[in-house]
């Protein structure tokens, strides 16, 4: 059976032009820091492929990581020990990047709530990093970036913008956003896995969360692979050449799939949004249900983001964006260590379990507070949990969309009027 | 046509073995899933390579898979081991000890360590380059937390003693982590008989791809850290970040590849070693090796040829590619402070070469590489005055050089 693939926002497939620069260099010999002629060669290639990128997507400085979790990471650990805000709709990479960040909670259309931002950095003590992603992972909503740098400017804050997942979606632009820090990853946008980079202003250096030979502008650290450089930045040149005519393809195709699904909830209609990710509730169908349901007819989806999926639990950027009471006692991560998640747990305590917090105080979920009182209201509650994340990219056909659809169809209709579900 | 230069630096990185290569390329495009997604088959097939992959890394240092984790190289699992150890254990210890010639990665955590209130003590190490054992007995306290010892030097391959350092530590409740960047796949490392608690090792030096390493935690007894990059908790919470398939896979099969042709491999490179080292000593005076002799990986060499410019010779020999030194440093022109640790004077340091063999080294290459520094050297020798000095048995450090 062919699998249709509709999770291009956990991983997308590699782009042909980003596998041909990929494999045309994975045979070079020869250290990027080396310095004779074999070194020097790959450490043009590395520097070209900087080069290229900046070239794509603004900026003035660039180092290379291991992904956007380590971008994330240095981003928000760089600038030392000052004050940290960031959305409550965030990566986990940025939630749990530094354990003294303050949350800005998030409307429920997703979108970082202006007056919250504001007051929290009127009344900030001094300066800090403020950390917004430019589009959801979950919900594909795009932040007003633009409004969000004015208002951090006027009180003196850096910014940094997550923008994993807008590369090749919207169009993007350092400058445009007017952002000091900005995280990229290479396949989220059809490049090679295993390599990310953060974008720079002129005038920030960062204290590195990897010392040693002092690569990167002495910001990070260890020996870099040409060839992965080389197809990111390939990935990137074709993403942003395709991005206008792509974004028209699977804005038909979202279109479609929404209007094809009238008994379907979609999060994040009323705000700005991507065209390739919709989150999208089957009510009555758990989430769990619906992926294997799907999986079973050969279509890959997802409950939310891929790092957070194996644990089958509600998403946090759900339950921030659509609250209420989350409580369902017997599905939460009961806490018994399993071998390979027994230290998965720490810091991920769910958001919708959290007391209020007073602005300016420190997370409570990093001190392990498990108690959080629900926010807002918008969409039931039922309907996060019946949640899955649906996302396409450069190589999304109209088959794969019509083949989803009917799916779809297939899964509600058996679910609903299964006898057996009613009786449990 | 140009020729393509011989390579002969294996100590800073290795070409891809056209196996691995051949091994990971699937996993760059039809394998494409991300293996942290539990809810389809492209992830659980993603899933699936990367644990084969890391059963074969563990097999290679005679741990548990669970044991392993992934993370972007050697660099980024030293930073881990030493940071997340330290930070982890900070407050009921707050020592840590290492050596004068680790790499560069080491040192740095261990200044930044320093930086924040923990006390390092930076072993020194005898002219062979190994350190002391009851130094090191002497410089653990009931406040050390860490010891971290190479396993392998990456300028001039000795090897340290690591059983012995294991043995100490584990008597004295002392955690062990070695850096086995530069030892993995050439020497037999175990982590059982060993007793290592946490080991480093990295793709791009055993002929895997580069942005791929690992980091070997002990499980019983059990080792704690305090993770680097957080995030969606893969790894078992040790380190966040999308793993890449292909980089896993063509790191596992990188592993197994070198355990099946260890034995085999070093003997032919000890071969080369010799053969190279026999021709240069037959015909040229004043050389000499530093770091010990047998106490070292089979592929490496490092030689100071007396009376010679170093950074002439490096430039005289432009058909090789090598090094005088560590990668990471080479841009500067600083005398390596390895070869200052081992007591070698700095002129002498200043015409190091540092030679490394490896798999795809042939005879011909050996035999036209010493050929081409023989001639080199003798080349610069002529033209030194010190030479001409020292052959009139001059002692060079006895002349007061005028001031000017």
């Amino acid at each position: 059976m062919t699998l249709t693939y509709f999770d291009y926002a956990a991983s997308a497939p590699l782009k042909p032009c980003a596998r041909e620069a990929l494999v045309s260099t994975l045979n070079l010999v020869g250290n990027p820091s080396s310095p004779h002629t074999a070194g020097r060669h790959l450490r043009a290639i590395v520097d070209g492929a900087r080069q290229d990128i900046m070239q794509a997507l603004g900026g003035k400085q660039l180092v290379f990581t291991s992904g956007g979790t380590e971008a994330n990471a240095l981003a928000l650990t760089g600038l030392g020990d000052i004050p940290v805000l960031v959305s409550a709709i965030e990566h986990a990479s940025v939630l749990n990047a530094t354990a003294h960040s303050s949350l800005i909670p998030v409307t429920e259309e997703g979108l970082v709530n202006l007056d919250h931002l504001r007051d929290a950095l009127a009344t900030a003590e001094t300066p800090g990093l403020l950390s917004v992603m430019l589009v959801s992972n979950e919900v594909g909503v795009i932040q007003p970036l633009h409004e969000i740098v004015a208002l951090a400017r006027r009180y003196g804050w850096k910014v940094h913008t997550d923008a994993t997942q807008a590369l090749g979606h919207i169009p993007l632009s350092f400058e445009a956003l007017g952002v000091d820090m900005m995280t990229i990853s290479s396949h989220k946008c059809g490049g090679p896995v295993g390599i990310g980079a953060l974008i720079l202003n002129e005038n920030i250096h960062l204290l590195p969360l990897i010392r040693g030979g002092g690569q990167e502008f002495g910001m990070r650290s260890g020996t870099l692979s040409a060839p992965l450089a080389l197809g990111f930045a390939a990935a990137i040149r074709d993403g942003v050449r395709e991005q206008p005519a792509l974004g028209a393809r699977l804005l038909a195709f979202q279109q479609k799939i929404e209007t094809a699904l009238p008994k379907a909830r979609v999060f994040g209609t009323h705000a700005p949004r991507t065209s390739n990710i919709i989150g999208l509730a089957m009510p009555g169908v758990p989430a769990d249900l619906q992926l294997m349901a799907f999986d079973l007819k050969g279509i890959a989806v997802s409950a939310g983001a891929a790092c957070s999926s194996g644990k089958m639990k509600e998403s946090h950027v759900l339950a921030a964006i659509y609250s209420q009471h989350f409580e369902e006692p017997g599905r939460r991560p009961s806490g018994e260590p399993d071998e390979r998640g027994d230290l998965r747990d720490q810091g991920r305590i769910p958001m919708a379990s959290l007391p209020p917090r007073k602005r300016g105080t420190p997370d409570p979920r990093l001190r392990g507070d498990k108690t959080r009182k629900a926010r807002s209201i918008g969409i039931p509650p039922e309907d996060a949990r019946c949640a899955i994340r649906v996302s396409m990219g450069w190589n999304t056909q109209a088959e794969d969309v019509d083949l989803f659809i009917q799916a779809w169809h297939d899964i509600f209709n058996k679910q609903t009027v299964n006898p057996l579900k009613e009786a449990s | 046509m140009e020729m393509r230069p011989i390579y002969l630096d294996y100590q800073a990185t290795t070409p891809c073995d056209p196996r691995v290569l051949k091994e990971m390329l699937p996993y760059f495009t039809e394998e494409f899933g991300n293996p942290h997604s539990r809810s389809h088959a492209y992830g659980w097939r993603a899933e699936e390579a990367v644990e084969a992959a890391r059963a074969q890394v563990a097999h290679l240092i005679h741990a548990d898979p669970r044991e392993v984790i992934f993370t972007s190289g050697a660099t980024e699992s030293n930073n881990l081991a030493l940071k997340g150890v330290a930070h982890f254990y900070k407050d009921k210890k707050d020592h840590i000890v290492t050596c004068l010639t680790e790499h560069k990665c080491v040192l740095d955590s261990c200044r930044h360590l320093e930086q924040e209130g923990f006390k390092i003590t930076y072993l020194p190490v005898s002219a062979n380059g190994i350190i002391d054992l009851d130094q090191l007995k002497e410089a653990l306290t009931d406040r050390t937390s860490l010891v971290s010892i190479m396993a392998v030097n990456n300028e001039i391959g000795v090897i340290q003693p690591l059983a012995e350092i294991g043995k100490i530590c584990r008597a004295r409740g002392v955690l062990f982590h070695t850096d086995a960047a530069q030892a993995v796949g050439k020497i037999p490392m175990d982590v059982e008989s060993m007793n290592i608690d946490l080991l480093s090792l990295t793709a791009h030096k055993i002929y895997g791809p580069k942005g791929v390493g690992g980091l070997y935690v002990r499980r019983k007894p059990r080792v704690r850290l305090v993770s680097l990059i957080d995030g969606g908790g893969q790894e078992r919470g040790m380190r966040s970040g999308t793993l890449s398939p292909p980089l896993c896979v063509g790191f596992g099969k990188a592993c197994a590849i070198a355990g099946e042709e260890m034995a085999a491999e070093s003997t032919r490179l000890e071969a080369l070693r010799d053969r190279f080292y026999q021709m240069i000593t037959e015909e040229l005076e004043e050389v000499y090796v530093n770091g010990d002799f047998k106490q070292r990986i089979p592929g490496n060499l490092n030689i100071s040829f007396a009376h010679v410019e170093g950074e002439g010779l490096l430039m005289g020999v432009k058909e090789l590619a090598l090094s005088s030194g560590s990668a990471c440093t080479s841009a500067s022109l600083e005398p390596s402070y390895v070869l200052r640790a081992l007591g070698v004077e700095e002129e002498m340091a200043h015409t190091s070469l540092r030679i490394g063999f490896g798999r795809f080294t042939t005879q011909d290459e050996v035999e036209q590489a010493a050929r081409n520094i023989i001639k080199e050297v003798k080349r610069l020798r002529d033209m030194s005055p010190l030479w001409e000095m020292s052959r009139q048995g001059i002692d060079i450090k006895s002349i007061q050089w005028a001031e000017h």
